[in-house]
């Protein structure tokens, strides 16, 4: 046997052709995930714009990623105070035009608090905060963020959150079933309750796309669900988070040619 | 029908009452929205010397009074009493543990001390780890109001920790918890448990900080005392370490952050004076602090920015003994003056009386001192962070602490005769008589019976991994954030937790906490010695080289000559052994009077060493992957049964704490480091409580990875039987997983530097167990199932 | 069926930081007609039958005991509702 490869060595190497294009990354007070989302579109190969929440300006960036944390500290309920957010304003016009949106965790939660993804999230069913490696099935491989992926394929990426249970009343679950727009499922371990498994969804256009686990935490060999998981990923995987960032880069760059 | 419940109104009433006692002498009567309350000034002092003050309530001995008259030449303020009683509990000035602590900063050579950026005394220590980059790290106890208020106690330790790095200047990046709680099956277990796991998680994981390790220990003896320690690491850039002190006459002292309410009051001085379970009185305000993380978050990113584009001179946070330390603190460290006006605190609760604000223990606020250029720009970062901040004053050069209420002068002190000349107690200490017969009860003339058939020995080996104490803490660090940021490469359950520092480069540390309150209880300068040993251990383990000390320092109380003597050979223990493995300490905390109606709390020093990678590429973890890689004992194994994890399973807590070495030790740190840095491992883990047993499951259970293991030759070797050679908990050990192409290099490592190592056995992928050849095979699904199954049993 | 509202609020003296953030957020919102807003708990216990005097202590004892800490929340009210005045949705 070989000795243990170094951290990194089975990271992909970016594709510099997708530099070019421009992801903004929003921090409001209390957002975590904001620089690990950063460091995800760079190793994605793509440019990480900082956007600031009192802002009016979107930068002109081609996508923008809401990350985790806990914005506003979740008071009142989660992503409701960011919603109202200056910039938000900005996100929710443009999502319209057709501009690309994910939603990480608490990023899911304000998308919903704004209406650009319907249901909501509440507390897990356990009542606990929940980190762990979970494996989701890509449901749709035609978002703007999953297009890398093939469709029915499974990957694994941290969860962690403490109010990630996705719920809605049945007529929109059926919605979103029939249309398509379960983007992510929770698959072997429903791990807050969610309603029918779900861990992502989009909006109708396939722009927008909120999720509860953090593909950013998983696209660095070493420093994901490899280096801390009790055998469910392969040593030197880690990286199935990737495929999101890569996804939209590639979509902009081929829609900017 | 509407029915009130007013039992609780009537004690906040009460509460309020009680502190119109504060200002007790009739002088000036402010009005505050409608409030009235007496100020004690200066000049009414000198006017009024024979006013009784109730120094006593507040927590001073009769000579410590005297000797604060003594230094003002008249009786103090109200508000000087608040200041100095607060400042000169156990809990601020060290007085019962300074004589001792002395060592850490005496027992240290030039060498020791090069990669000290900053030394003990400051908020944190700060260590050189290379390429323009520091680190700062610091462990300090939240017991007391953890018992009281478990999920506010937990969480603001947190809170607490983690601006004492932030006031160095630091991006805060890890946290770890050591905690110990009473036995598994209390009835009160459950309460504390549920509460301190939700604070740290619900604190820690809102400031996004990934917590990476700790301790989880269950023992009877912490059951009116459960210790709540917590440890933050932070990383800066050299040029950003900023220190507590007021320099530079003219520029301003700020207040930022929250507002000052009536949090803790008196927590400081009153629960680290006396045991508040004895007189059961609820403190002159509500004793505990609330915590707002959000408001922290939001002020370390505003503090980073500040440091970012120097605006601060000096910061300091306010933790214990809020205003009074940090004023006092702030101007002692610097040109020795300071000016503040009072009333430009804001306030959540208006009618605070100034001794109250000088006291209170608000929580998320700092303290800054801003040159008048930078005014403009401090006051931009604020508002661009909606935090709220308040002009209070400015340094001076008279070597006087002003503080003055709408003008009138309160206080009037030399700022080191609160913050630093604080009375020092030499207290008297002696053996315990009972401890010769302790130690002279050892395991072996027990009459516990030792298992010795294959079945016997694997029902151990299970009954032991499903212990309290040696189970899977899952369910407990499953409610902590571990990836956030980015760049954990280890995280519990591994030996250490390893964060990266430098993403270019992969430059990074380690931190392991421990402690065995056991072995110190049998002997408590060996005791000190084990857990320095064993965080040592842990960190070299995963292929980090140590290079500081953080000490968290739990014991009873001092005032009991036999618990002075547990910590004065604590610390002598530390202070020799780090000076014998060549680490310095770079700073802690002593938590005393952790005990309940005379029965002390056995002594726990827990001791967190921190280590440094070039790359944290190089870590290893705690568990094999690889089939057919060789599996090595590193290290002798000898019957040493006392203290041990298994004695504690049968009962049994008597004889001496294994044999320790440090040099042994060292020179295993040596090889693992080495074996890390050359790629001939693959899995390492150290060999602490439960033994060669619990580290092989470990081990196995880490990835799910089975092996097959023989001990035969150990046993004849080392002259010991299957059942010691799996549960002795002797020192200076670890398993190792080798891949076969690096063994002959691995042999001659040991060889050359004459390490002892055995070939134990191999990885089996095929075959989901771990097989003690000839004698029993645990199937991993079985272990798995009692190692993970005990904390839900409990707590879910 | 008849149900015991028990209101639960954190102590006058108590921080509380989700009132505090959510009356920061009203006067970004430019709703400035609140100086500050706390944010409590109401539970509502269902009884089957009557409430007699002994239910009612019941309930007035889980207020104190379990549905609040008592070391930073007070309960504010234990009421008996009857149905028709429960909120609307019901």
């Amino acid at each position: 046997m070989t000795e243990t490869p170094l951290i990194g060595d089975f990271s992909p190497m970016p594709d510099s052709g997708l530099s070019g294009a421009r992801i903004g990354v929003i921090t409001f007070p209390g957002t975590l995930d904001d620089r690990d989302a950063s460091r995800a579109v760079r190793i994605a190969g793509g440019t990480a714009v900082s956007l600031w929440h009192g802002d009016h300006d979107l930068k002109g960036v081609d996508a923008v990623v809401i990350p985790g944390g806990f914005s506003y500290g979740d008071y009142l309920r989660a992503g409701a105070i960011s919603r109202f957010a200056p910039l938000m304003e900005q996100v929710i016009d443009a999502s319209k035009g057709g501009l690309p949106v994910l939603g990480i965790c608490n990023g899911f939660q304000v998308l919903t608090e704004a209406h650009l993804l319907p249901g909501s999230m509440i507390k897990n069913n356990h009542l606990h905060f929940l980190c762990r490696d979970q494996r989701l099935r890509v449901e749709n491989s035609d978002t703007a963020w999953t297009s890398e992926y093939a469709a029915g394929s499974e990957i694994v990426v941290p969860l962690k959150n403490q109010d990630g249970q996705y719920v809605a009343d049945e007529k929109t679950l059926d919605e979103l079933e029939g249309e398509g727009r379960v983007v992510f499922r929770y698959v072997d371990v429903n791990p807050n309750g969610s309603r029918r498994d779900i861990a992502g969804i989009s909006n109708a256009a396939g722009n927008v796309v909120g999720l509860m686990p953090h593909p950013e935490h998983a696209v660095e060999a070493g420093f994901g669900p490899d280096s801390s998981a009790f055998g469910d990923v392969e040593l030197g995987g880690g990286t199935d988070g990737l495929g999101i960032f890569t996804s939209v880069l590639k979509k902009i760059v081929a829609g900017a040619k | 029908m509407s029915e009130r419940v007013d039992a609780r109104l009537e004690t906040a009433d009460e509460a309020k009452n009680e502190h119109a006692e504060f200002g007790y002498v009739a002088d000036a009567v402010e009005h505050i929205e409608g409030r009235k309350f007496n100020i004690d000034t200066v000049k009414h002092a000198e006017e009024t010397p024979d006013t009784p003050l109730p120094w006593a309530e507040l927590g001073l001995k009769e000579d410590e009074y005297n000797r604060v008259v003594e230094i003002l030449g008249r009786r103090p303020t109200a508000a000087e009493l608040a200041m100095y009683s607060v400042m000169w509990s156990e809990h601020c000035s060290y007085k019962s543990s300074k004589v001792h602590l002395r060592q850490f900063g005496e027992k240290v050579t030039e060498d020791m001390k090069k990669h000290l950026m900053v030394g003990i005394g400051e908020n944190a220590g700060v260590v050189d780890i290379g390429d323009g980059w520091a680190v700062t790290y610091k462990i300090e106890s939240h017991n007391h109001p953890s018992f009281v208020e478990p999920y506010q106690g937990a969480a603001t330790g947190v809170g607490g920790i983690v601006r004492d790095i932030i006031s160095m200047g630091a991006r805060p990046v890890a946290v770890m918890d050591p905690l110990r709680f009473g036995a598994i099956d209390h009835p009160d277990t459950a309460r504390l448990v549920h509460g301190i796991v939700a604070g740290i998680g619900g604190y820690g994981n809102s400031l996004g900080l990934p917590n990476i390790g700790g301790e989880v220990v269950f023992d009877s003896v912490y059951q009116g005392n459960p210790l709540v320690n917590a440890l933050a690491v932070g990383v800066m850039r050299h040029e950003d370490i900023r220190l507590a002190n007021a320099s530079g006459v003219g520029n301003k002292v700020v207040l930022f952050g929250a507002r000052t309410g009536g949090d803790g009051i008196g927590g400081a001085s009153v629960l680290a004076s006396e045991s508040f379970e004895d007189d059961g009185k609820p403190a002159k305000r509500p004793a505990v602090q609330v915590g707002d993380p959000f408001a922290e978050k939001v002020l370390i990113e505003c503090c980073l920015e500040l440091f970012k584009s120097s605006v601060v001179e000096g910061i300091q946070d306010l933790g214990a003994a809020g205003i009074s330390c940090a004023t006092s603190e702030l101007a002692s460290n610097g040109d020795g003056g300071m000016h503040v006006e009072l009333t430009s605190v804001l306030l959540r609760d208006p009618s605070l009386t100034p001794g109250e604000i000088l006291m209170s223990e608000s929580q998320e606020r700092m303290m800054a001192v801003v040159t008048p250029e930078n005014v403009a720009a401090f006051e931009a970062i604020m508002d661009k962070w909606n935090v709220e901040y308040s002009w209070l004053g400015e340094v001076t050069d008279t070597g006087r602490l002003i503080i003055e209420w709408d003008g009138e002068k309160i206080v009037d002190v030399d700022p080191r005769t609160v913050a630093h000349e604080g009375p020092v107690y030499d207290r008297p200490y002696h053996r315990p008589e009972w401890l010769d017969g302790v130690q002279a009860d050892t395991f072996n003339s027990s009459a516990a019976e030792r298992p010795s058939s294959g079945e016997e020995l694997k029902a151990a080996v299970l009954e032991l991994m499903a212990s309290p104490n040696m189970c899977s803490k899952d369910w407990v660090t499953n409610q902590y954030d571990r990836y956030v940021q980015g760049n954990t490469a280890l995280a519990m359950p591994d030996d250490a937790g390893v964060i990266r520092v430098d993403e270019e480069t992969g430059l990074g540390v380690a931190v392991s906490t421990d402690a065995n309150g056991r072995y110190t209880y049998l002997d408590p300068y060996q005791g000190a010695q084990l857990a320095l040993a064993e965080s040592y251990r842990n960190v070299a383990t995963t292929g980090a080289v140590p290079m500081a000390v953080s000490d968290c320092l739990n014991f009873g109380s001092p005032e009991d000559p036999e618990v002075m003597w547990q910590f004065a050979e604590a610390v002598r223990g530390l202070a020799d052994g780090c000076q014998e493995l060549g680490i310095p300490v770079t700073g802690g905390n002593v938590s005393l009077y952790n005990q309940t109606g005379g029965v002390a709390i056995h002594p726990t020093p827990v001791v967190g060493v921190l280590g440094r990678f070039d790359d944290v590429a190089r870590r290893t973890p705690s568990g094999w992957r690889e089939d057919g890689q060789a599996i090595y004992l590193m290290g002798v194994t000898k019957d040493e049964l006392d203290g041990s994890e298994w004695a504690n399973l049968r009962g049994h807590l008597g004889g001496k704490p294994p044999a320790l070495d440090l040099a042994a030790e060292k020179l295993l740190g040596e090889l693992l480091i080495n074996a890390s840095r050359d790629g001939m491992i693959d899995a390492a883990h150290d060999l602490s409580e439960g033994g060669l047993a619990a580290a092989l499951s470990d081990m196995a259970l880490r990835f799910g990875v089975g092996a097959r293991i023989g001990l035969g030759e150990v046993c004849e070797r080392d002259g010991v039987d299957l059942f010691t050679a799996l549960f002795s908990e002797s020192q200076a050990r670890a398993v190792v997983s080798v891949a076969r192409s690096e063994e002959v290099r691995f042999k001659d490592m040991c060889s050359a530097r004459g390490f002892a190592h055995i070939r134990i056995g191999v990885v089996d992928t095929e075959n989901q167990a771990l097989d003690f050849q000839d004698q029993f095979s645990l199937p991993l699904a079985e272990l798995k199932e009692a190692h993970e199954g005990t904390l839900p049993k409990y707590f879910a | 069926m008849p149900r015991i509202v028990v209101d639960v609020m954190p102590k006058p003296e108590i921080l509380d930081p989700q009132g505090k953030a959510i009356a920061g957020a009203l006067k970004r919102l430019g709703q400035t007609g609140f100086s500050e807003v706390r944010q409590g708990k109401r539970f509502e216990l269902t009884v089957d039958g009557e409430v007699t005097a002994e239910i009612l202590e019941q309930a007035r004892h889980a207020a104190t005991t379990l549905l609040s800490n008592p070391v930073i929340e007070d309960v504010t009210r234990v009421e008996v509702i009857v149905e028709a005045t429960i909120g609307a949705g019901e």
